[in-house]
């Protein structure tokens, strides 16, 4: 069992009890532990249940590369569910939970799954659920969906505050550790602003745990001094907590900082994300232990010989009393040592190599400890804990020569640098056969704007284990990043430190080497999506070959550690199959997050009300105070409709449409677009834009245009009023406004720029009131001296008004097919003309309506929207809209492309109109169906609807829609299948539904 | 995140800033092109590995657009200048020699 010792723990306070709970129990730990540290000292090494399997899972080990130990974390609102007990600082109150088991993490239904191992390959569910194709959908479907997924979803509703932090410096360096404080240190005193950020809350990384001297004082005692150099400097910014998520392009770094999950009492932020502009990124990352690969190795209480060493001296944690250390290199063998001199049993150390360690097997065998060379673990024994292991050599198959008894495996297959960060922006990684592993290559750095390299590696993370080397390393690193900024280093030498004469290491990706498929079905690579040595062989048997298709097959490296663990075995693995060197195989790509960053903090302080701005009119404040339920149209809020009472939005509508219809209505209609185009060549740029003339429009006149990108697809449309010879004013729609006048621009500036135009986007500088129904021009005139009469503003005309002591300028356009005046005003009048037309129009009822009643009544009229009817693949000519496309005009944007065969093509669908022959509303999008089927075997179709509403007007439902030779087929009867079956009938009419000789809104 | 500096303001800025607007040095093909000419001019985009010129406007800024010689494998930027040019100026194309000795991009070298 795993305990707390009585002596140790350098990182704990142990005057300070916190007490926690774990599915329920009540456990007490001390402040400075991590939950997986507490977990321990409790006997809690079962912690959870692999995905596919739900073999029992112990912390392996004890840092972010943890596979294993995730837990729901925290109760409620704030349960997140995948949390790493290794980094997991213990707080007081601390509530977690296991994972993916049930009825309980002891007696779990879903181990039955490990009986089923053989009949559950690689690529089984690829195999599995393919035939036949209906249950798919049917019962495979809802089946995976049940479990699925690791963990529970948290719930909505985020009760915490994040926040965002934008940092510049000229070197930010990521890693606390020796090689991280040494690089910050010679950049700082080259004179750089130096950033540097520690994912854990301790600076020194593993140096104190692993011993040694710097400049003739222990690692521990260098570390608090260096660090007080480094505070004193005011060009240095230290970060503990604050994780380097990822490097982009040019030297953009994200920093996740952890600023209150240690202590969720305090009134801070709970995460910051730092949004770091570097010149130059020192990646001091470290190395990452390796497991081995033996039968039985995912049993808790096999564990990474690096992690038990931590607990032991982090935490003063013994992982069992008999632990068997198993190793291919010298380092584990500390393991060995430190555990034995704390009065803990180590039966024997298994050295793979044949040839043995060091200086450290030599320190090792005179503290009295069995070591065996050439050795290595068949299996090992136990189910929910490890209870002894079968030894067998190296060389052979398995036959196993002696079982010994233990509670605890510490093993080490060697280090692998942390080349995370530095691959993210593309750097590249050289093979070392020597330490077998991938390290940084120095000659194909990330490159920044200037083709300068920005990354520099530092320490164990290039390579370099041996303290000594990493601090040379790490003062190289420093002194070359300072200078590319441009500092000047000190020509200071390297702390020096005392080598450790270790032997080199042997790589050993299979133990024993001959083992077979009954043990290689039991060597796992990733512990917590359970794929095994005889995973990654089949694979490669069936032809996965590239590593990053083994990788999908197999899920190898796809669990939510990403692999940090396996994926230098599982592609050792994956070339030993395939008969072919390590670096010909290469790596899967490496990207952000290094480890999961909370959504909440990407998202910072953009969420609810300021998550983007909300633009509102001029007359937005009246429409919340009467009761309008909004909708959003880009970023606007329109009414929708103002429902009165109890008064459905439905009936809201009818009696808005009706009541302008009959008498008056007004719509706030300042969103749309206006974009004043101005200039000696505006005629002629218009000319282009659009697909009719506009040149030719008369000042005083309006003109209804469309416009069409240069793929010939409609994109825009809108009316366009000249106000003098030089100027125009282009309506847009309201979505469009912005993009439009970048279309404008793009065309003016990279295209005809020797055209003498201007386009002003004007929207938000005028409000626009629709004054709509056959009082409009009674209401009007109650509030001006101006002419309104027909003859002095004709349809399709504007004027200059003054209305109610407001100058106005008033279209005589109609979207609704009644008589219809749009004022437009500048917007700080826009509120005091909105209420002199409320009171002018009581007398006649006057009616504000909503978006909706502007929709039906423009579908009533066969009016297109775009968006409706349009879809980016419709051109003018499939709307029947042939009227408004100049013949005489040699060019226009889209002319080209609507000349290309399928363009021109007369079996394109047409607009119609439909009418249903029961009355009904026909669902929006709706198909009609025709004879036959596709190779997909799904019905063919013959149109589609594009606009549907129930009409108040006619008492009916009407659509628009896109149909085969639709206005050649008036009359004829489609078939419109609904989603629930059932087959709605609609005949094809012409789409103006009313009023079709225009004489409500020409009066 | 790329760093984009605008020619016509002189801002050098993050890429949020900026919009891309696809390949530069596009001649139009407009009505009396052959159905080649245009499908070329529409459709078929240079894919360099390498250097490559590309649009983009300063939306967030003076509203200018311009155009940028970028690495799509180093991501270096060779430099930017005006939209109102009809091809890459010298200094440009040594900027790009210097790294890429031999490059060609459409009909340029």
């Amino acid at each position: 069992m795993s305990t707390r010792l009585a002596k140790g723990g350098r990182l704990l306070d142990k005057g300070r009890a916190l007490h926690f709970t774990f599915n329920g129990k009540r456990l007490k730990g001390h402040a400075g532990d991590t939950l997986a540290s507490a977990l321990l000292a409790n006997d809690q090494m079962l912690v959870g249940r692999s995905f596919k399997y739900h073999r029992p899972r112990g912390i392996v080990a004890s840092g972010a590369e943890e596979p294993n130990a995730l837990v729901h974390l925290g109760e409620g609102a704030r349960m997140e569910p995948n949390q790493r007990v290794t980094t997991t600082e213990l707080f007081d109150g601390l509530t977690c939970s296991s994972q993916n088991h049930w009825p309980s993490l002891d007696y779990d239904i879903g181990a039955i799954n490990t009986h089923l191992a053989r009949f559950l390959p690689a690529g089984f569910y690829y195999k599995m659920f393919i035939h036949p194709r209906p249950f798919w959908k049917h019962v495979y479907e809802p089946f995976i969906r049940q479990s699925a997924g690791l963990g529970k979803a948290t719930n909505p509703g985020d009760p915490d505050r994040y926040e965002h932090f934008y940092f510049f410096c000229d070197v930010a360096v990521i890693g606390g550790g020796v090689a991280g404080l040494q690089s910050a240190l010679a950049a700082a005193e080259a004179g750089a602003k130096v950033l540097l950020m520690e994912q854990t809350a301790h600076w020194g990384g593993r140096a104190p745990v692993d011993g040694g001297e710097i400049d003739g004082q222990s690692a521990e005692d260098w570390i608090t001094a260096t660090i007080a150099k480094l505070r004193d400097m005011p060009n240095v910014t230290l970060r503990l907590r604050c994780m380097g998520a990822g490097v982009y392009d040019h030297g953009y770094l994200l920093g996740y900082e952890r600023v209150n999950d240690h202590a969720p009492s305090t009134d801070n932020p709970r995460h910051r994300l730092w949004r770091i502009r570097a010149g130059q990124i020192i990646t001091a990352t470290g190395a990452i232990e390796r497991p081995l690969s033996f039968a039985g190795n995912d049993i808790p209480g096999v564990m990474l010989a690096s992690a038990i060493r931590d607990y032991a001296v982090n935490y003063g944690v013994s992982i069992g009393d008999r632990t068997v250390v198993v190793t291919n290199n010298d380092d584990a063998y500390r393991t060995a040592i430190t555990l034995k001199k704390l009065g803990l049993e180590i039966p024997a150390i298994l050295d793979a190599r044949q040839s043995g360690g060091g200086a450290l097997a030599a320190e090792a065998r005179s503290l009295g400890i069995r070591v065996e060379n050439g050795k290595g673990i068949a299996k090992v024994k136990g189910g929910k804990r490890v209870t002894g292991v079968a030894i067998c050599a190296q060389a052979g198959e398995g036959a196993v020569l002696e079982e010994i008894k233990c509670d605890a495996v510490a093993m080490s297959g060697g280090w692998s640098p942390v080349v995370h960060l530095w691959s993210h922006c593309g750097g590249k990684l050289l093979w070392d056969s020597a330490q077998a592993h991938f390290r940084p290559d120095p000659a194909n750095p990330p490159r920044g704007a200037k083709g300068e390299a920005f990354v520099v590696v530092a320490g164990s993370a290039n390579g370099n284990l041996d303290l000594a080397a990493a601090l040379t390393d790490a003062d190289a690193a420093g002194k070359t990043a300072a200078k590319a900024m441009g500092h000047d280093p000190k020509s200071t030498k390297a702390p020096s430190a005392s080598a450790t004469d270790e032997a080199a290491l042997e790589a050993v990706w299979l133990m024993p080497q001959g083992a077979n498929i009954k043990l290689r079905m039991k060597s796992w690579l990733d512990y917590q999506n359970d794929v095994k040595v005889s995973d990654v062989q089949l694979a490669a048997r069936e032809g996965y070959e590239s590593v990053e298709h083994a990788k999908r097959y197999t899920t190898l490296g796809m669990a939510t550690d990403q692999g940090k663990l396996s994926n230098i075995n599982g592609l050792a693995i994956l070339s030993d199959a395939l008969g072919q060197p390590i670096p010909q195989t290469g790596t899967t790509t490496f990207r952000p997050p290094y480890t999961p960053i909370s959504l909440s903090a990407i998202a910072g302080a953009a969420r609810d009300a300021v998550f983007q701005p909300i633009r509102k009119t001029p007359i937005h404040g009246w429409h919340e105070a009467n009761n309008a339920h909004f909708e959003p149209v880009g970023q606007w809020r329109r009414p929708y409709c103002f429902p009165k009472g109890e008064e459905t939005h439905r009936d809201a509508v009818n009696r808005e449409i009706n009541q302008t219809r009959q008498r008056l209505g007004l719509l706030d209609a300042s969103t749309l677009g206006k974009i004043i185009v101005k200039g000696p060549d505006a005629g002629k740029f218009l000319d282009m834009l659009y697909t009719n003339v506009m040149s030719s429009l008369k000042p005083g006149k309006c003109r209804y245009g469309l416009m069409c990108n240069e793929n010939g697809f409609l994109m825009d449309d809108g009316v366009v009023a000249r106000i003098d010879e030089d100027t125009f004013l282009c309506h847009t729609t309201t979505g469009g406004a912005e993009s439009i006048h970048g279309h404008m621009e793009d065309w003016l500036q990279c295209e005809w720029w020797d055209w003498k135009v201007y386009t002003a986007n004007v929207t938000e500088q005028y409000a626009q009131i629709a004054v709509v129904g056959p009082k409009a021009r009674e209401t009007l005139a109650k509030l001006t001296t101006d002419d309104l009469s027909n003859e002095a503003l004709p349809f399709m005309g504007w004027a200059d008004l003054t209305l109610a002591g407001m100058p106005v300028r008033a279209y005589r356009i109609s979207f609704s097919g009644e008589l219809s005046y749009e004022l437009a005003v500048p917007a700080s009048y826009g509120r005091a003309l909105w209420d002199a037309l409320l009171d002018a129009g009581a007398e006649h009822g006057v009616t504000p309506y909503g978006t909706e009643g502007l929709h039906v009544m423009r579908a009533e009229k066969g009016f297109i929207m775009i968006g409706d009817e349009t879809d980016g693949t419709v051109i003018p000519q499939d709307l029947n809209m042939g009227w408004a496309i100049s013949k005489k005009k040699d060019d226009y944007l889209g002319k080209r492309a609507q000349e290309r065969s399928h363009m021109a093509d007369p079996n394109r669908w047409k607009l119609v109109g439909l009418e249903t022959l029961d009355g009904s509303v026909l669902p929006d999008g709706a198909y009609a169906t025709a004879s036959g089927h596709n190779a997909n075997g799904q019905r063919m179709t013959q149109g589609r609807v594009t606009s549907t509403y129930y009409s108040p007007t006619l008492g009916r439902g009407i659509a628009m829609g896109l149909v085969h030779n639709g206005p050649d087929r008036m009359g004829d009867v489609l078939d419109f299948p609904k989603v629930d079956g059932g087959i709605i009938k609609a005949k094809i009419v012409d789409p103006v539904f009313f009023d079709k000789d225009g004489e409500k809104q020409n009066v | 995140m790329l760093i984009l500096t605008c020619p016509c303001c002189g801002v050098t800025g993050e890429e949020t800033e900026f919009h891309q607007g696809g390949e530069a040095h596009l001649k139009r093909f407009g009505p009396g092109s052959t159905d080649d000419d245009f499908h070329t001019y529409m459709f078929a985009k240079e894919n360099p590995k390498g250097a490559h010129f590309e649009r983009w406007r300063h939306n967030n800024g003076c509203g200018k657009w311009f155009i940028m010689a970028r690495d799509t494998v180093t991501l270096e930027v060779y430099g930017s200048y005006p939209a109102q040019t009809h091809e890459p100026p010298q200094h440009i194309r040594d900027a790009i020699t210097a790294k890429r000795p031999g490059w060609t991009w459409r009909e340029f070298a």
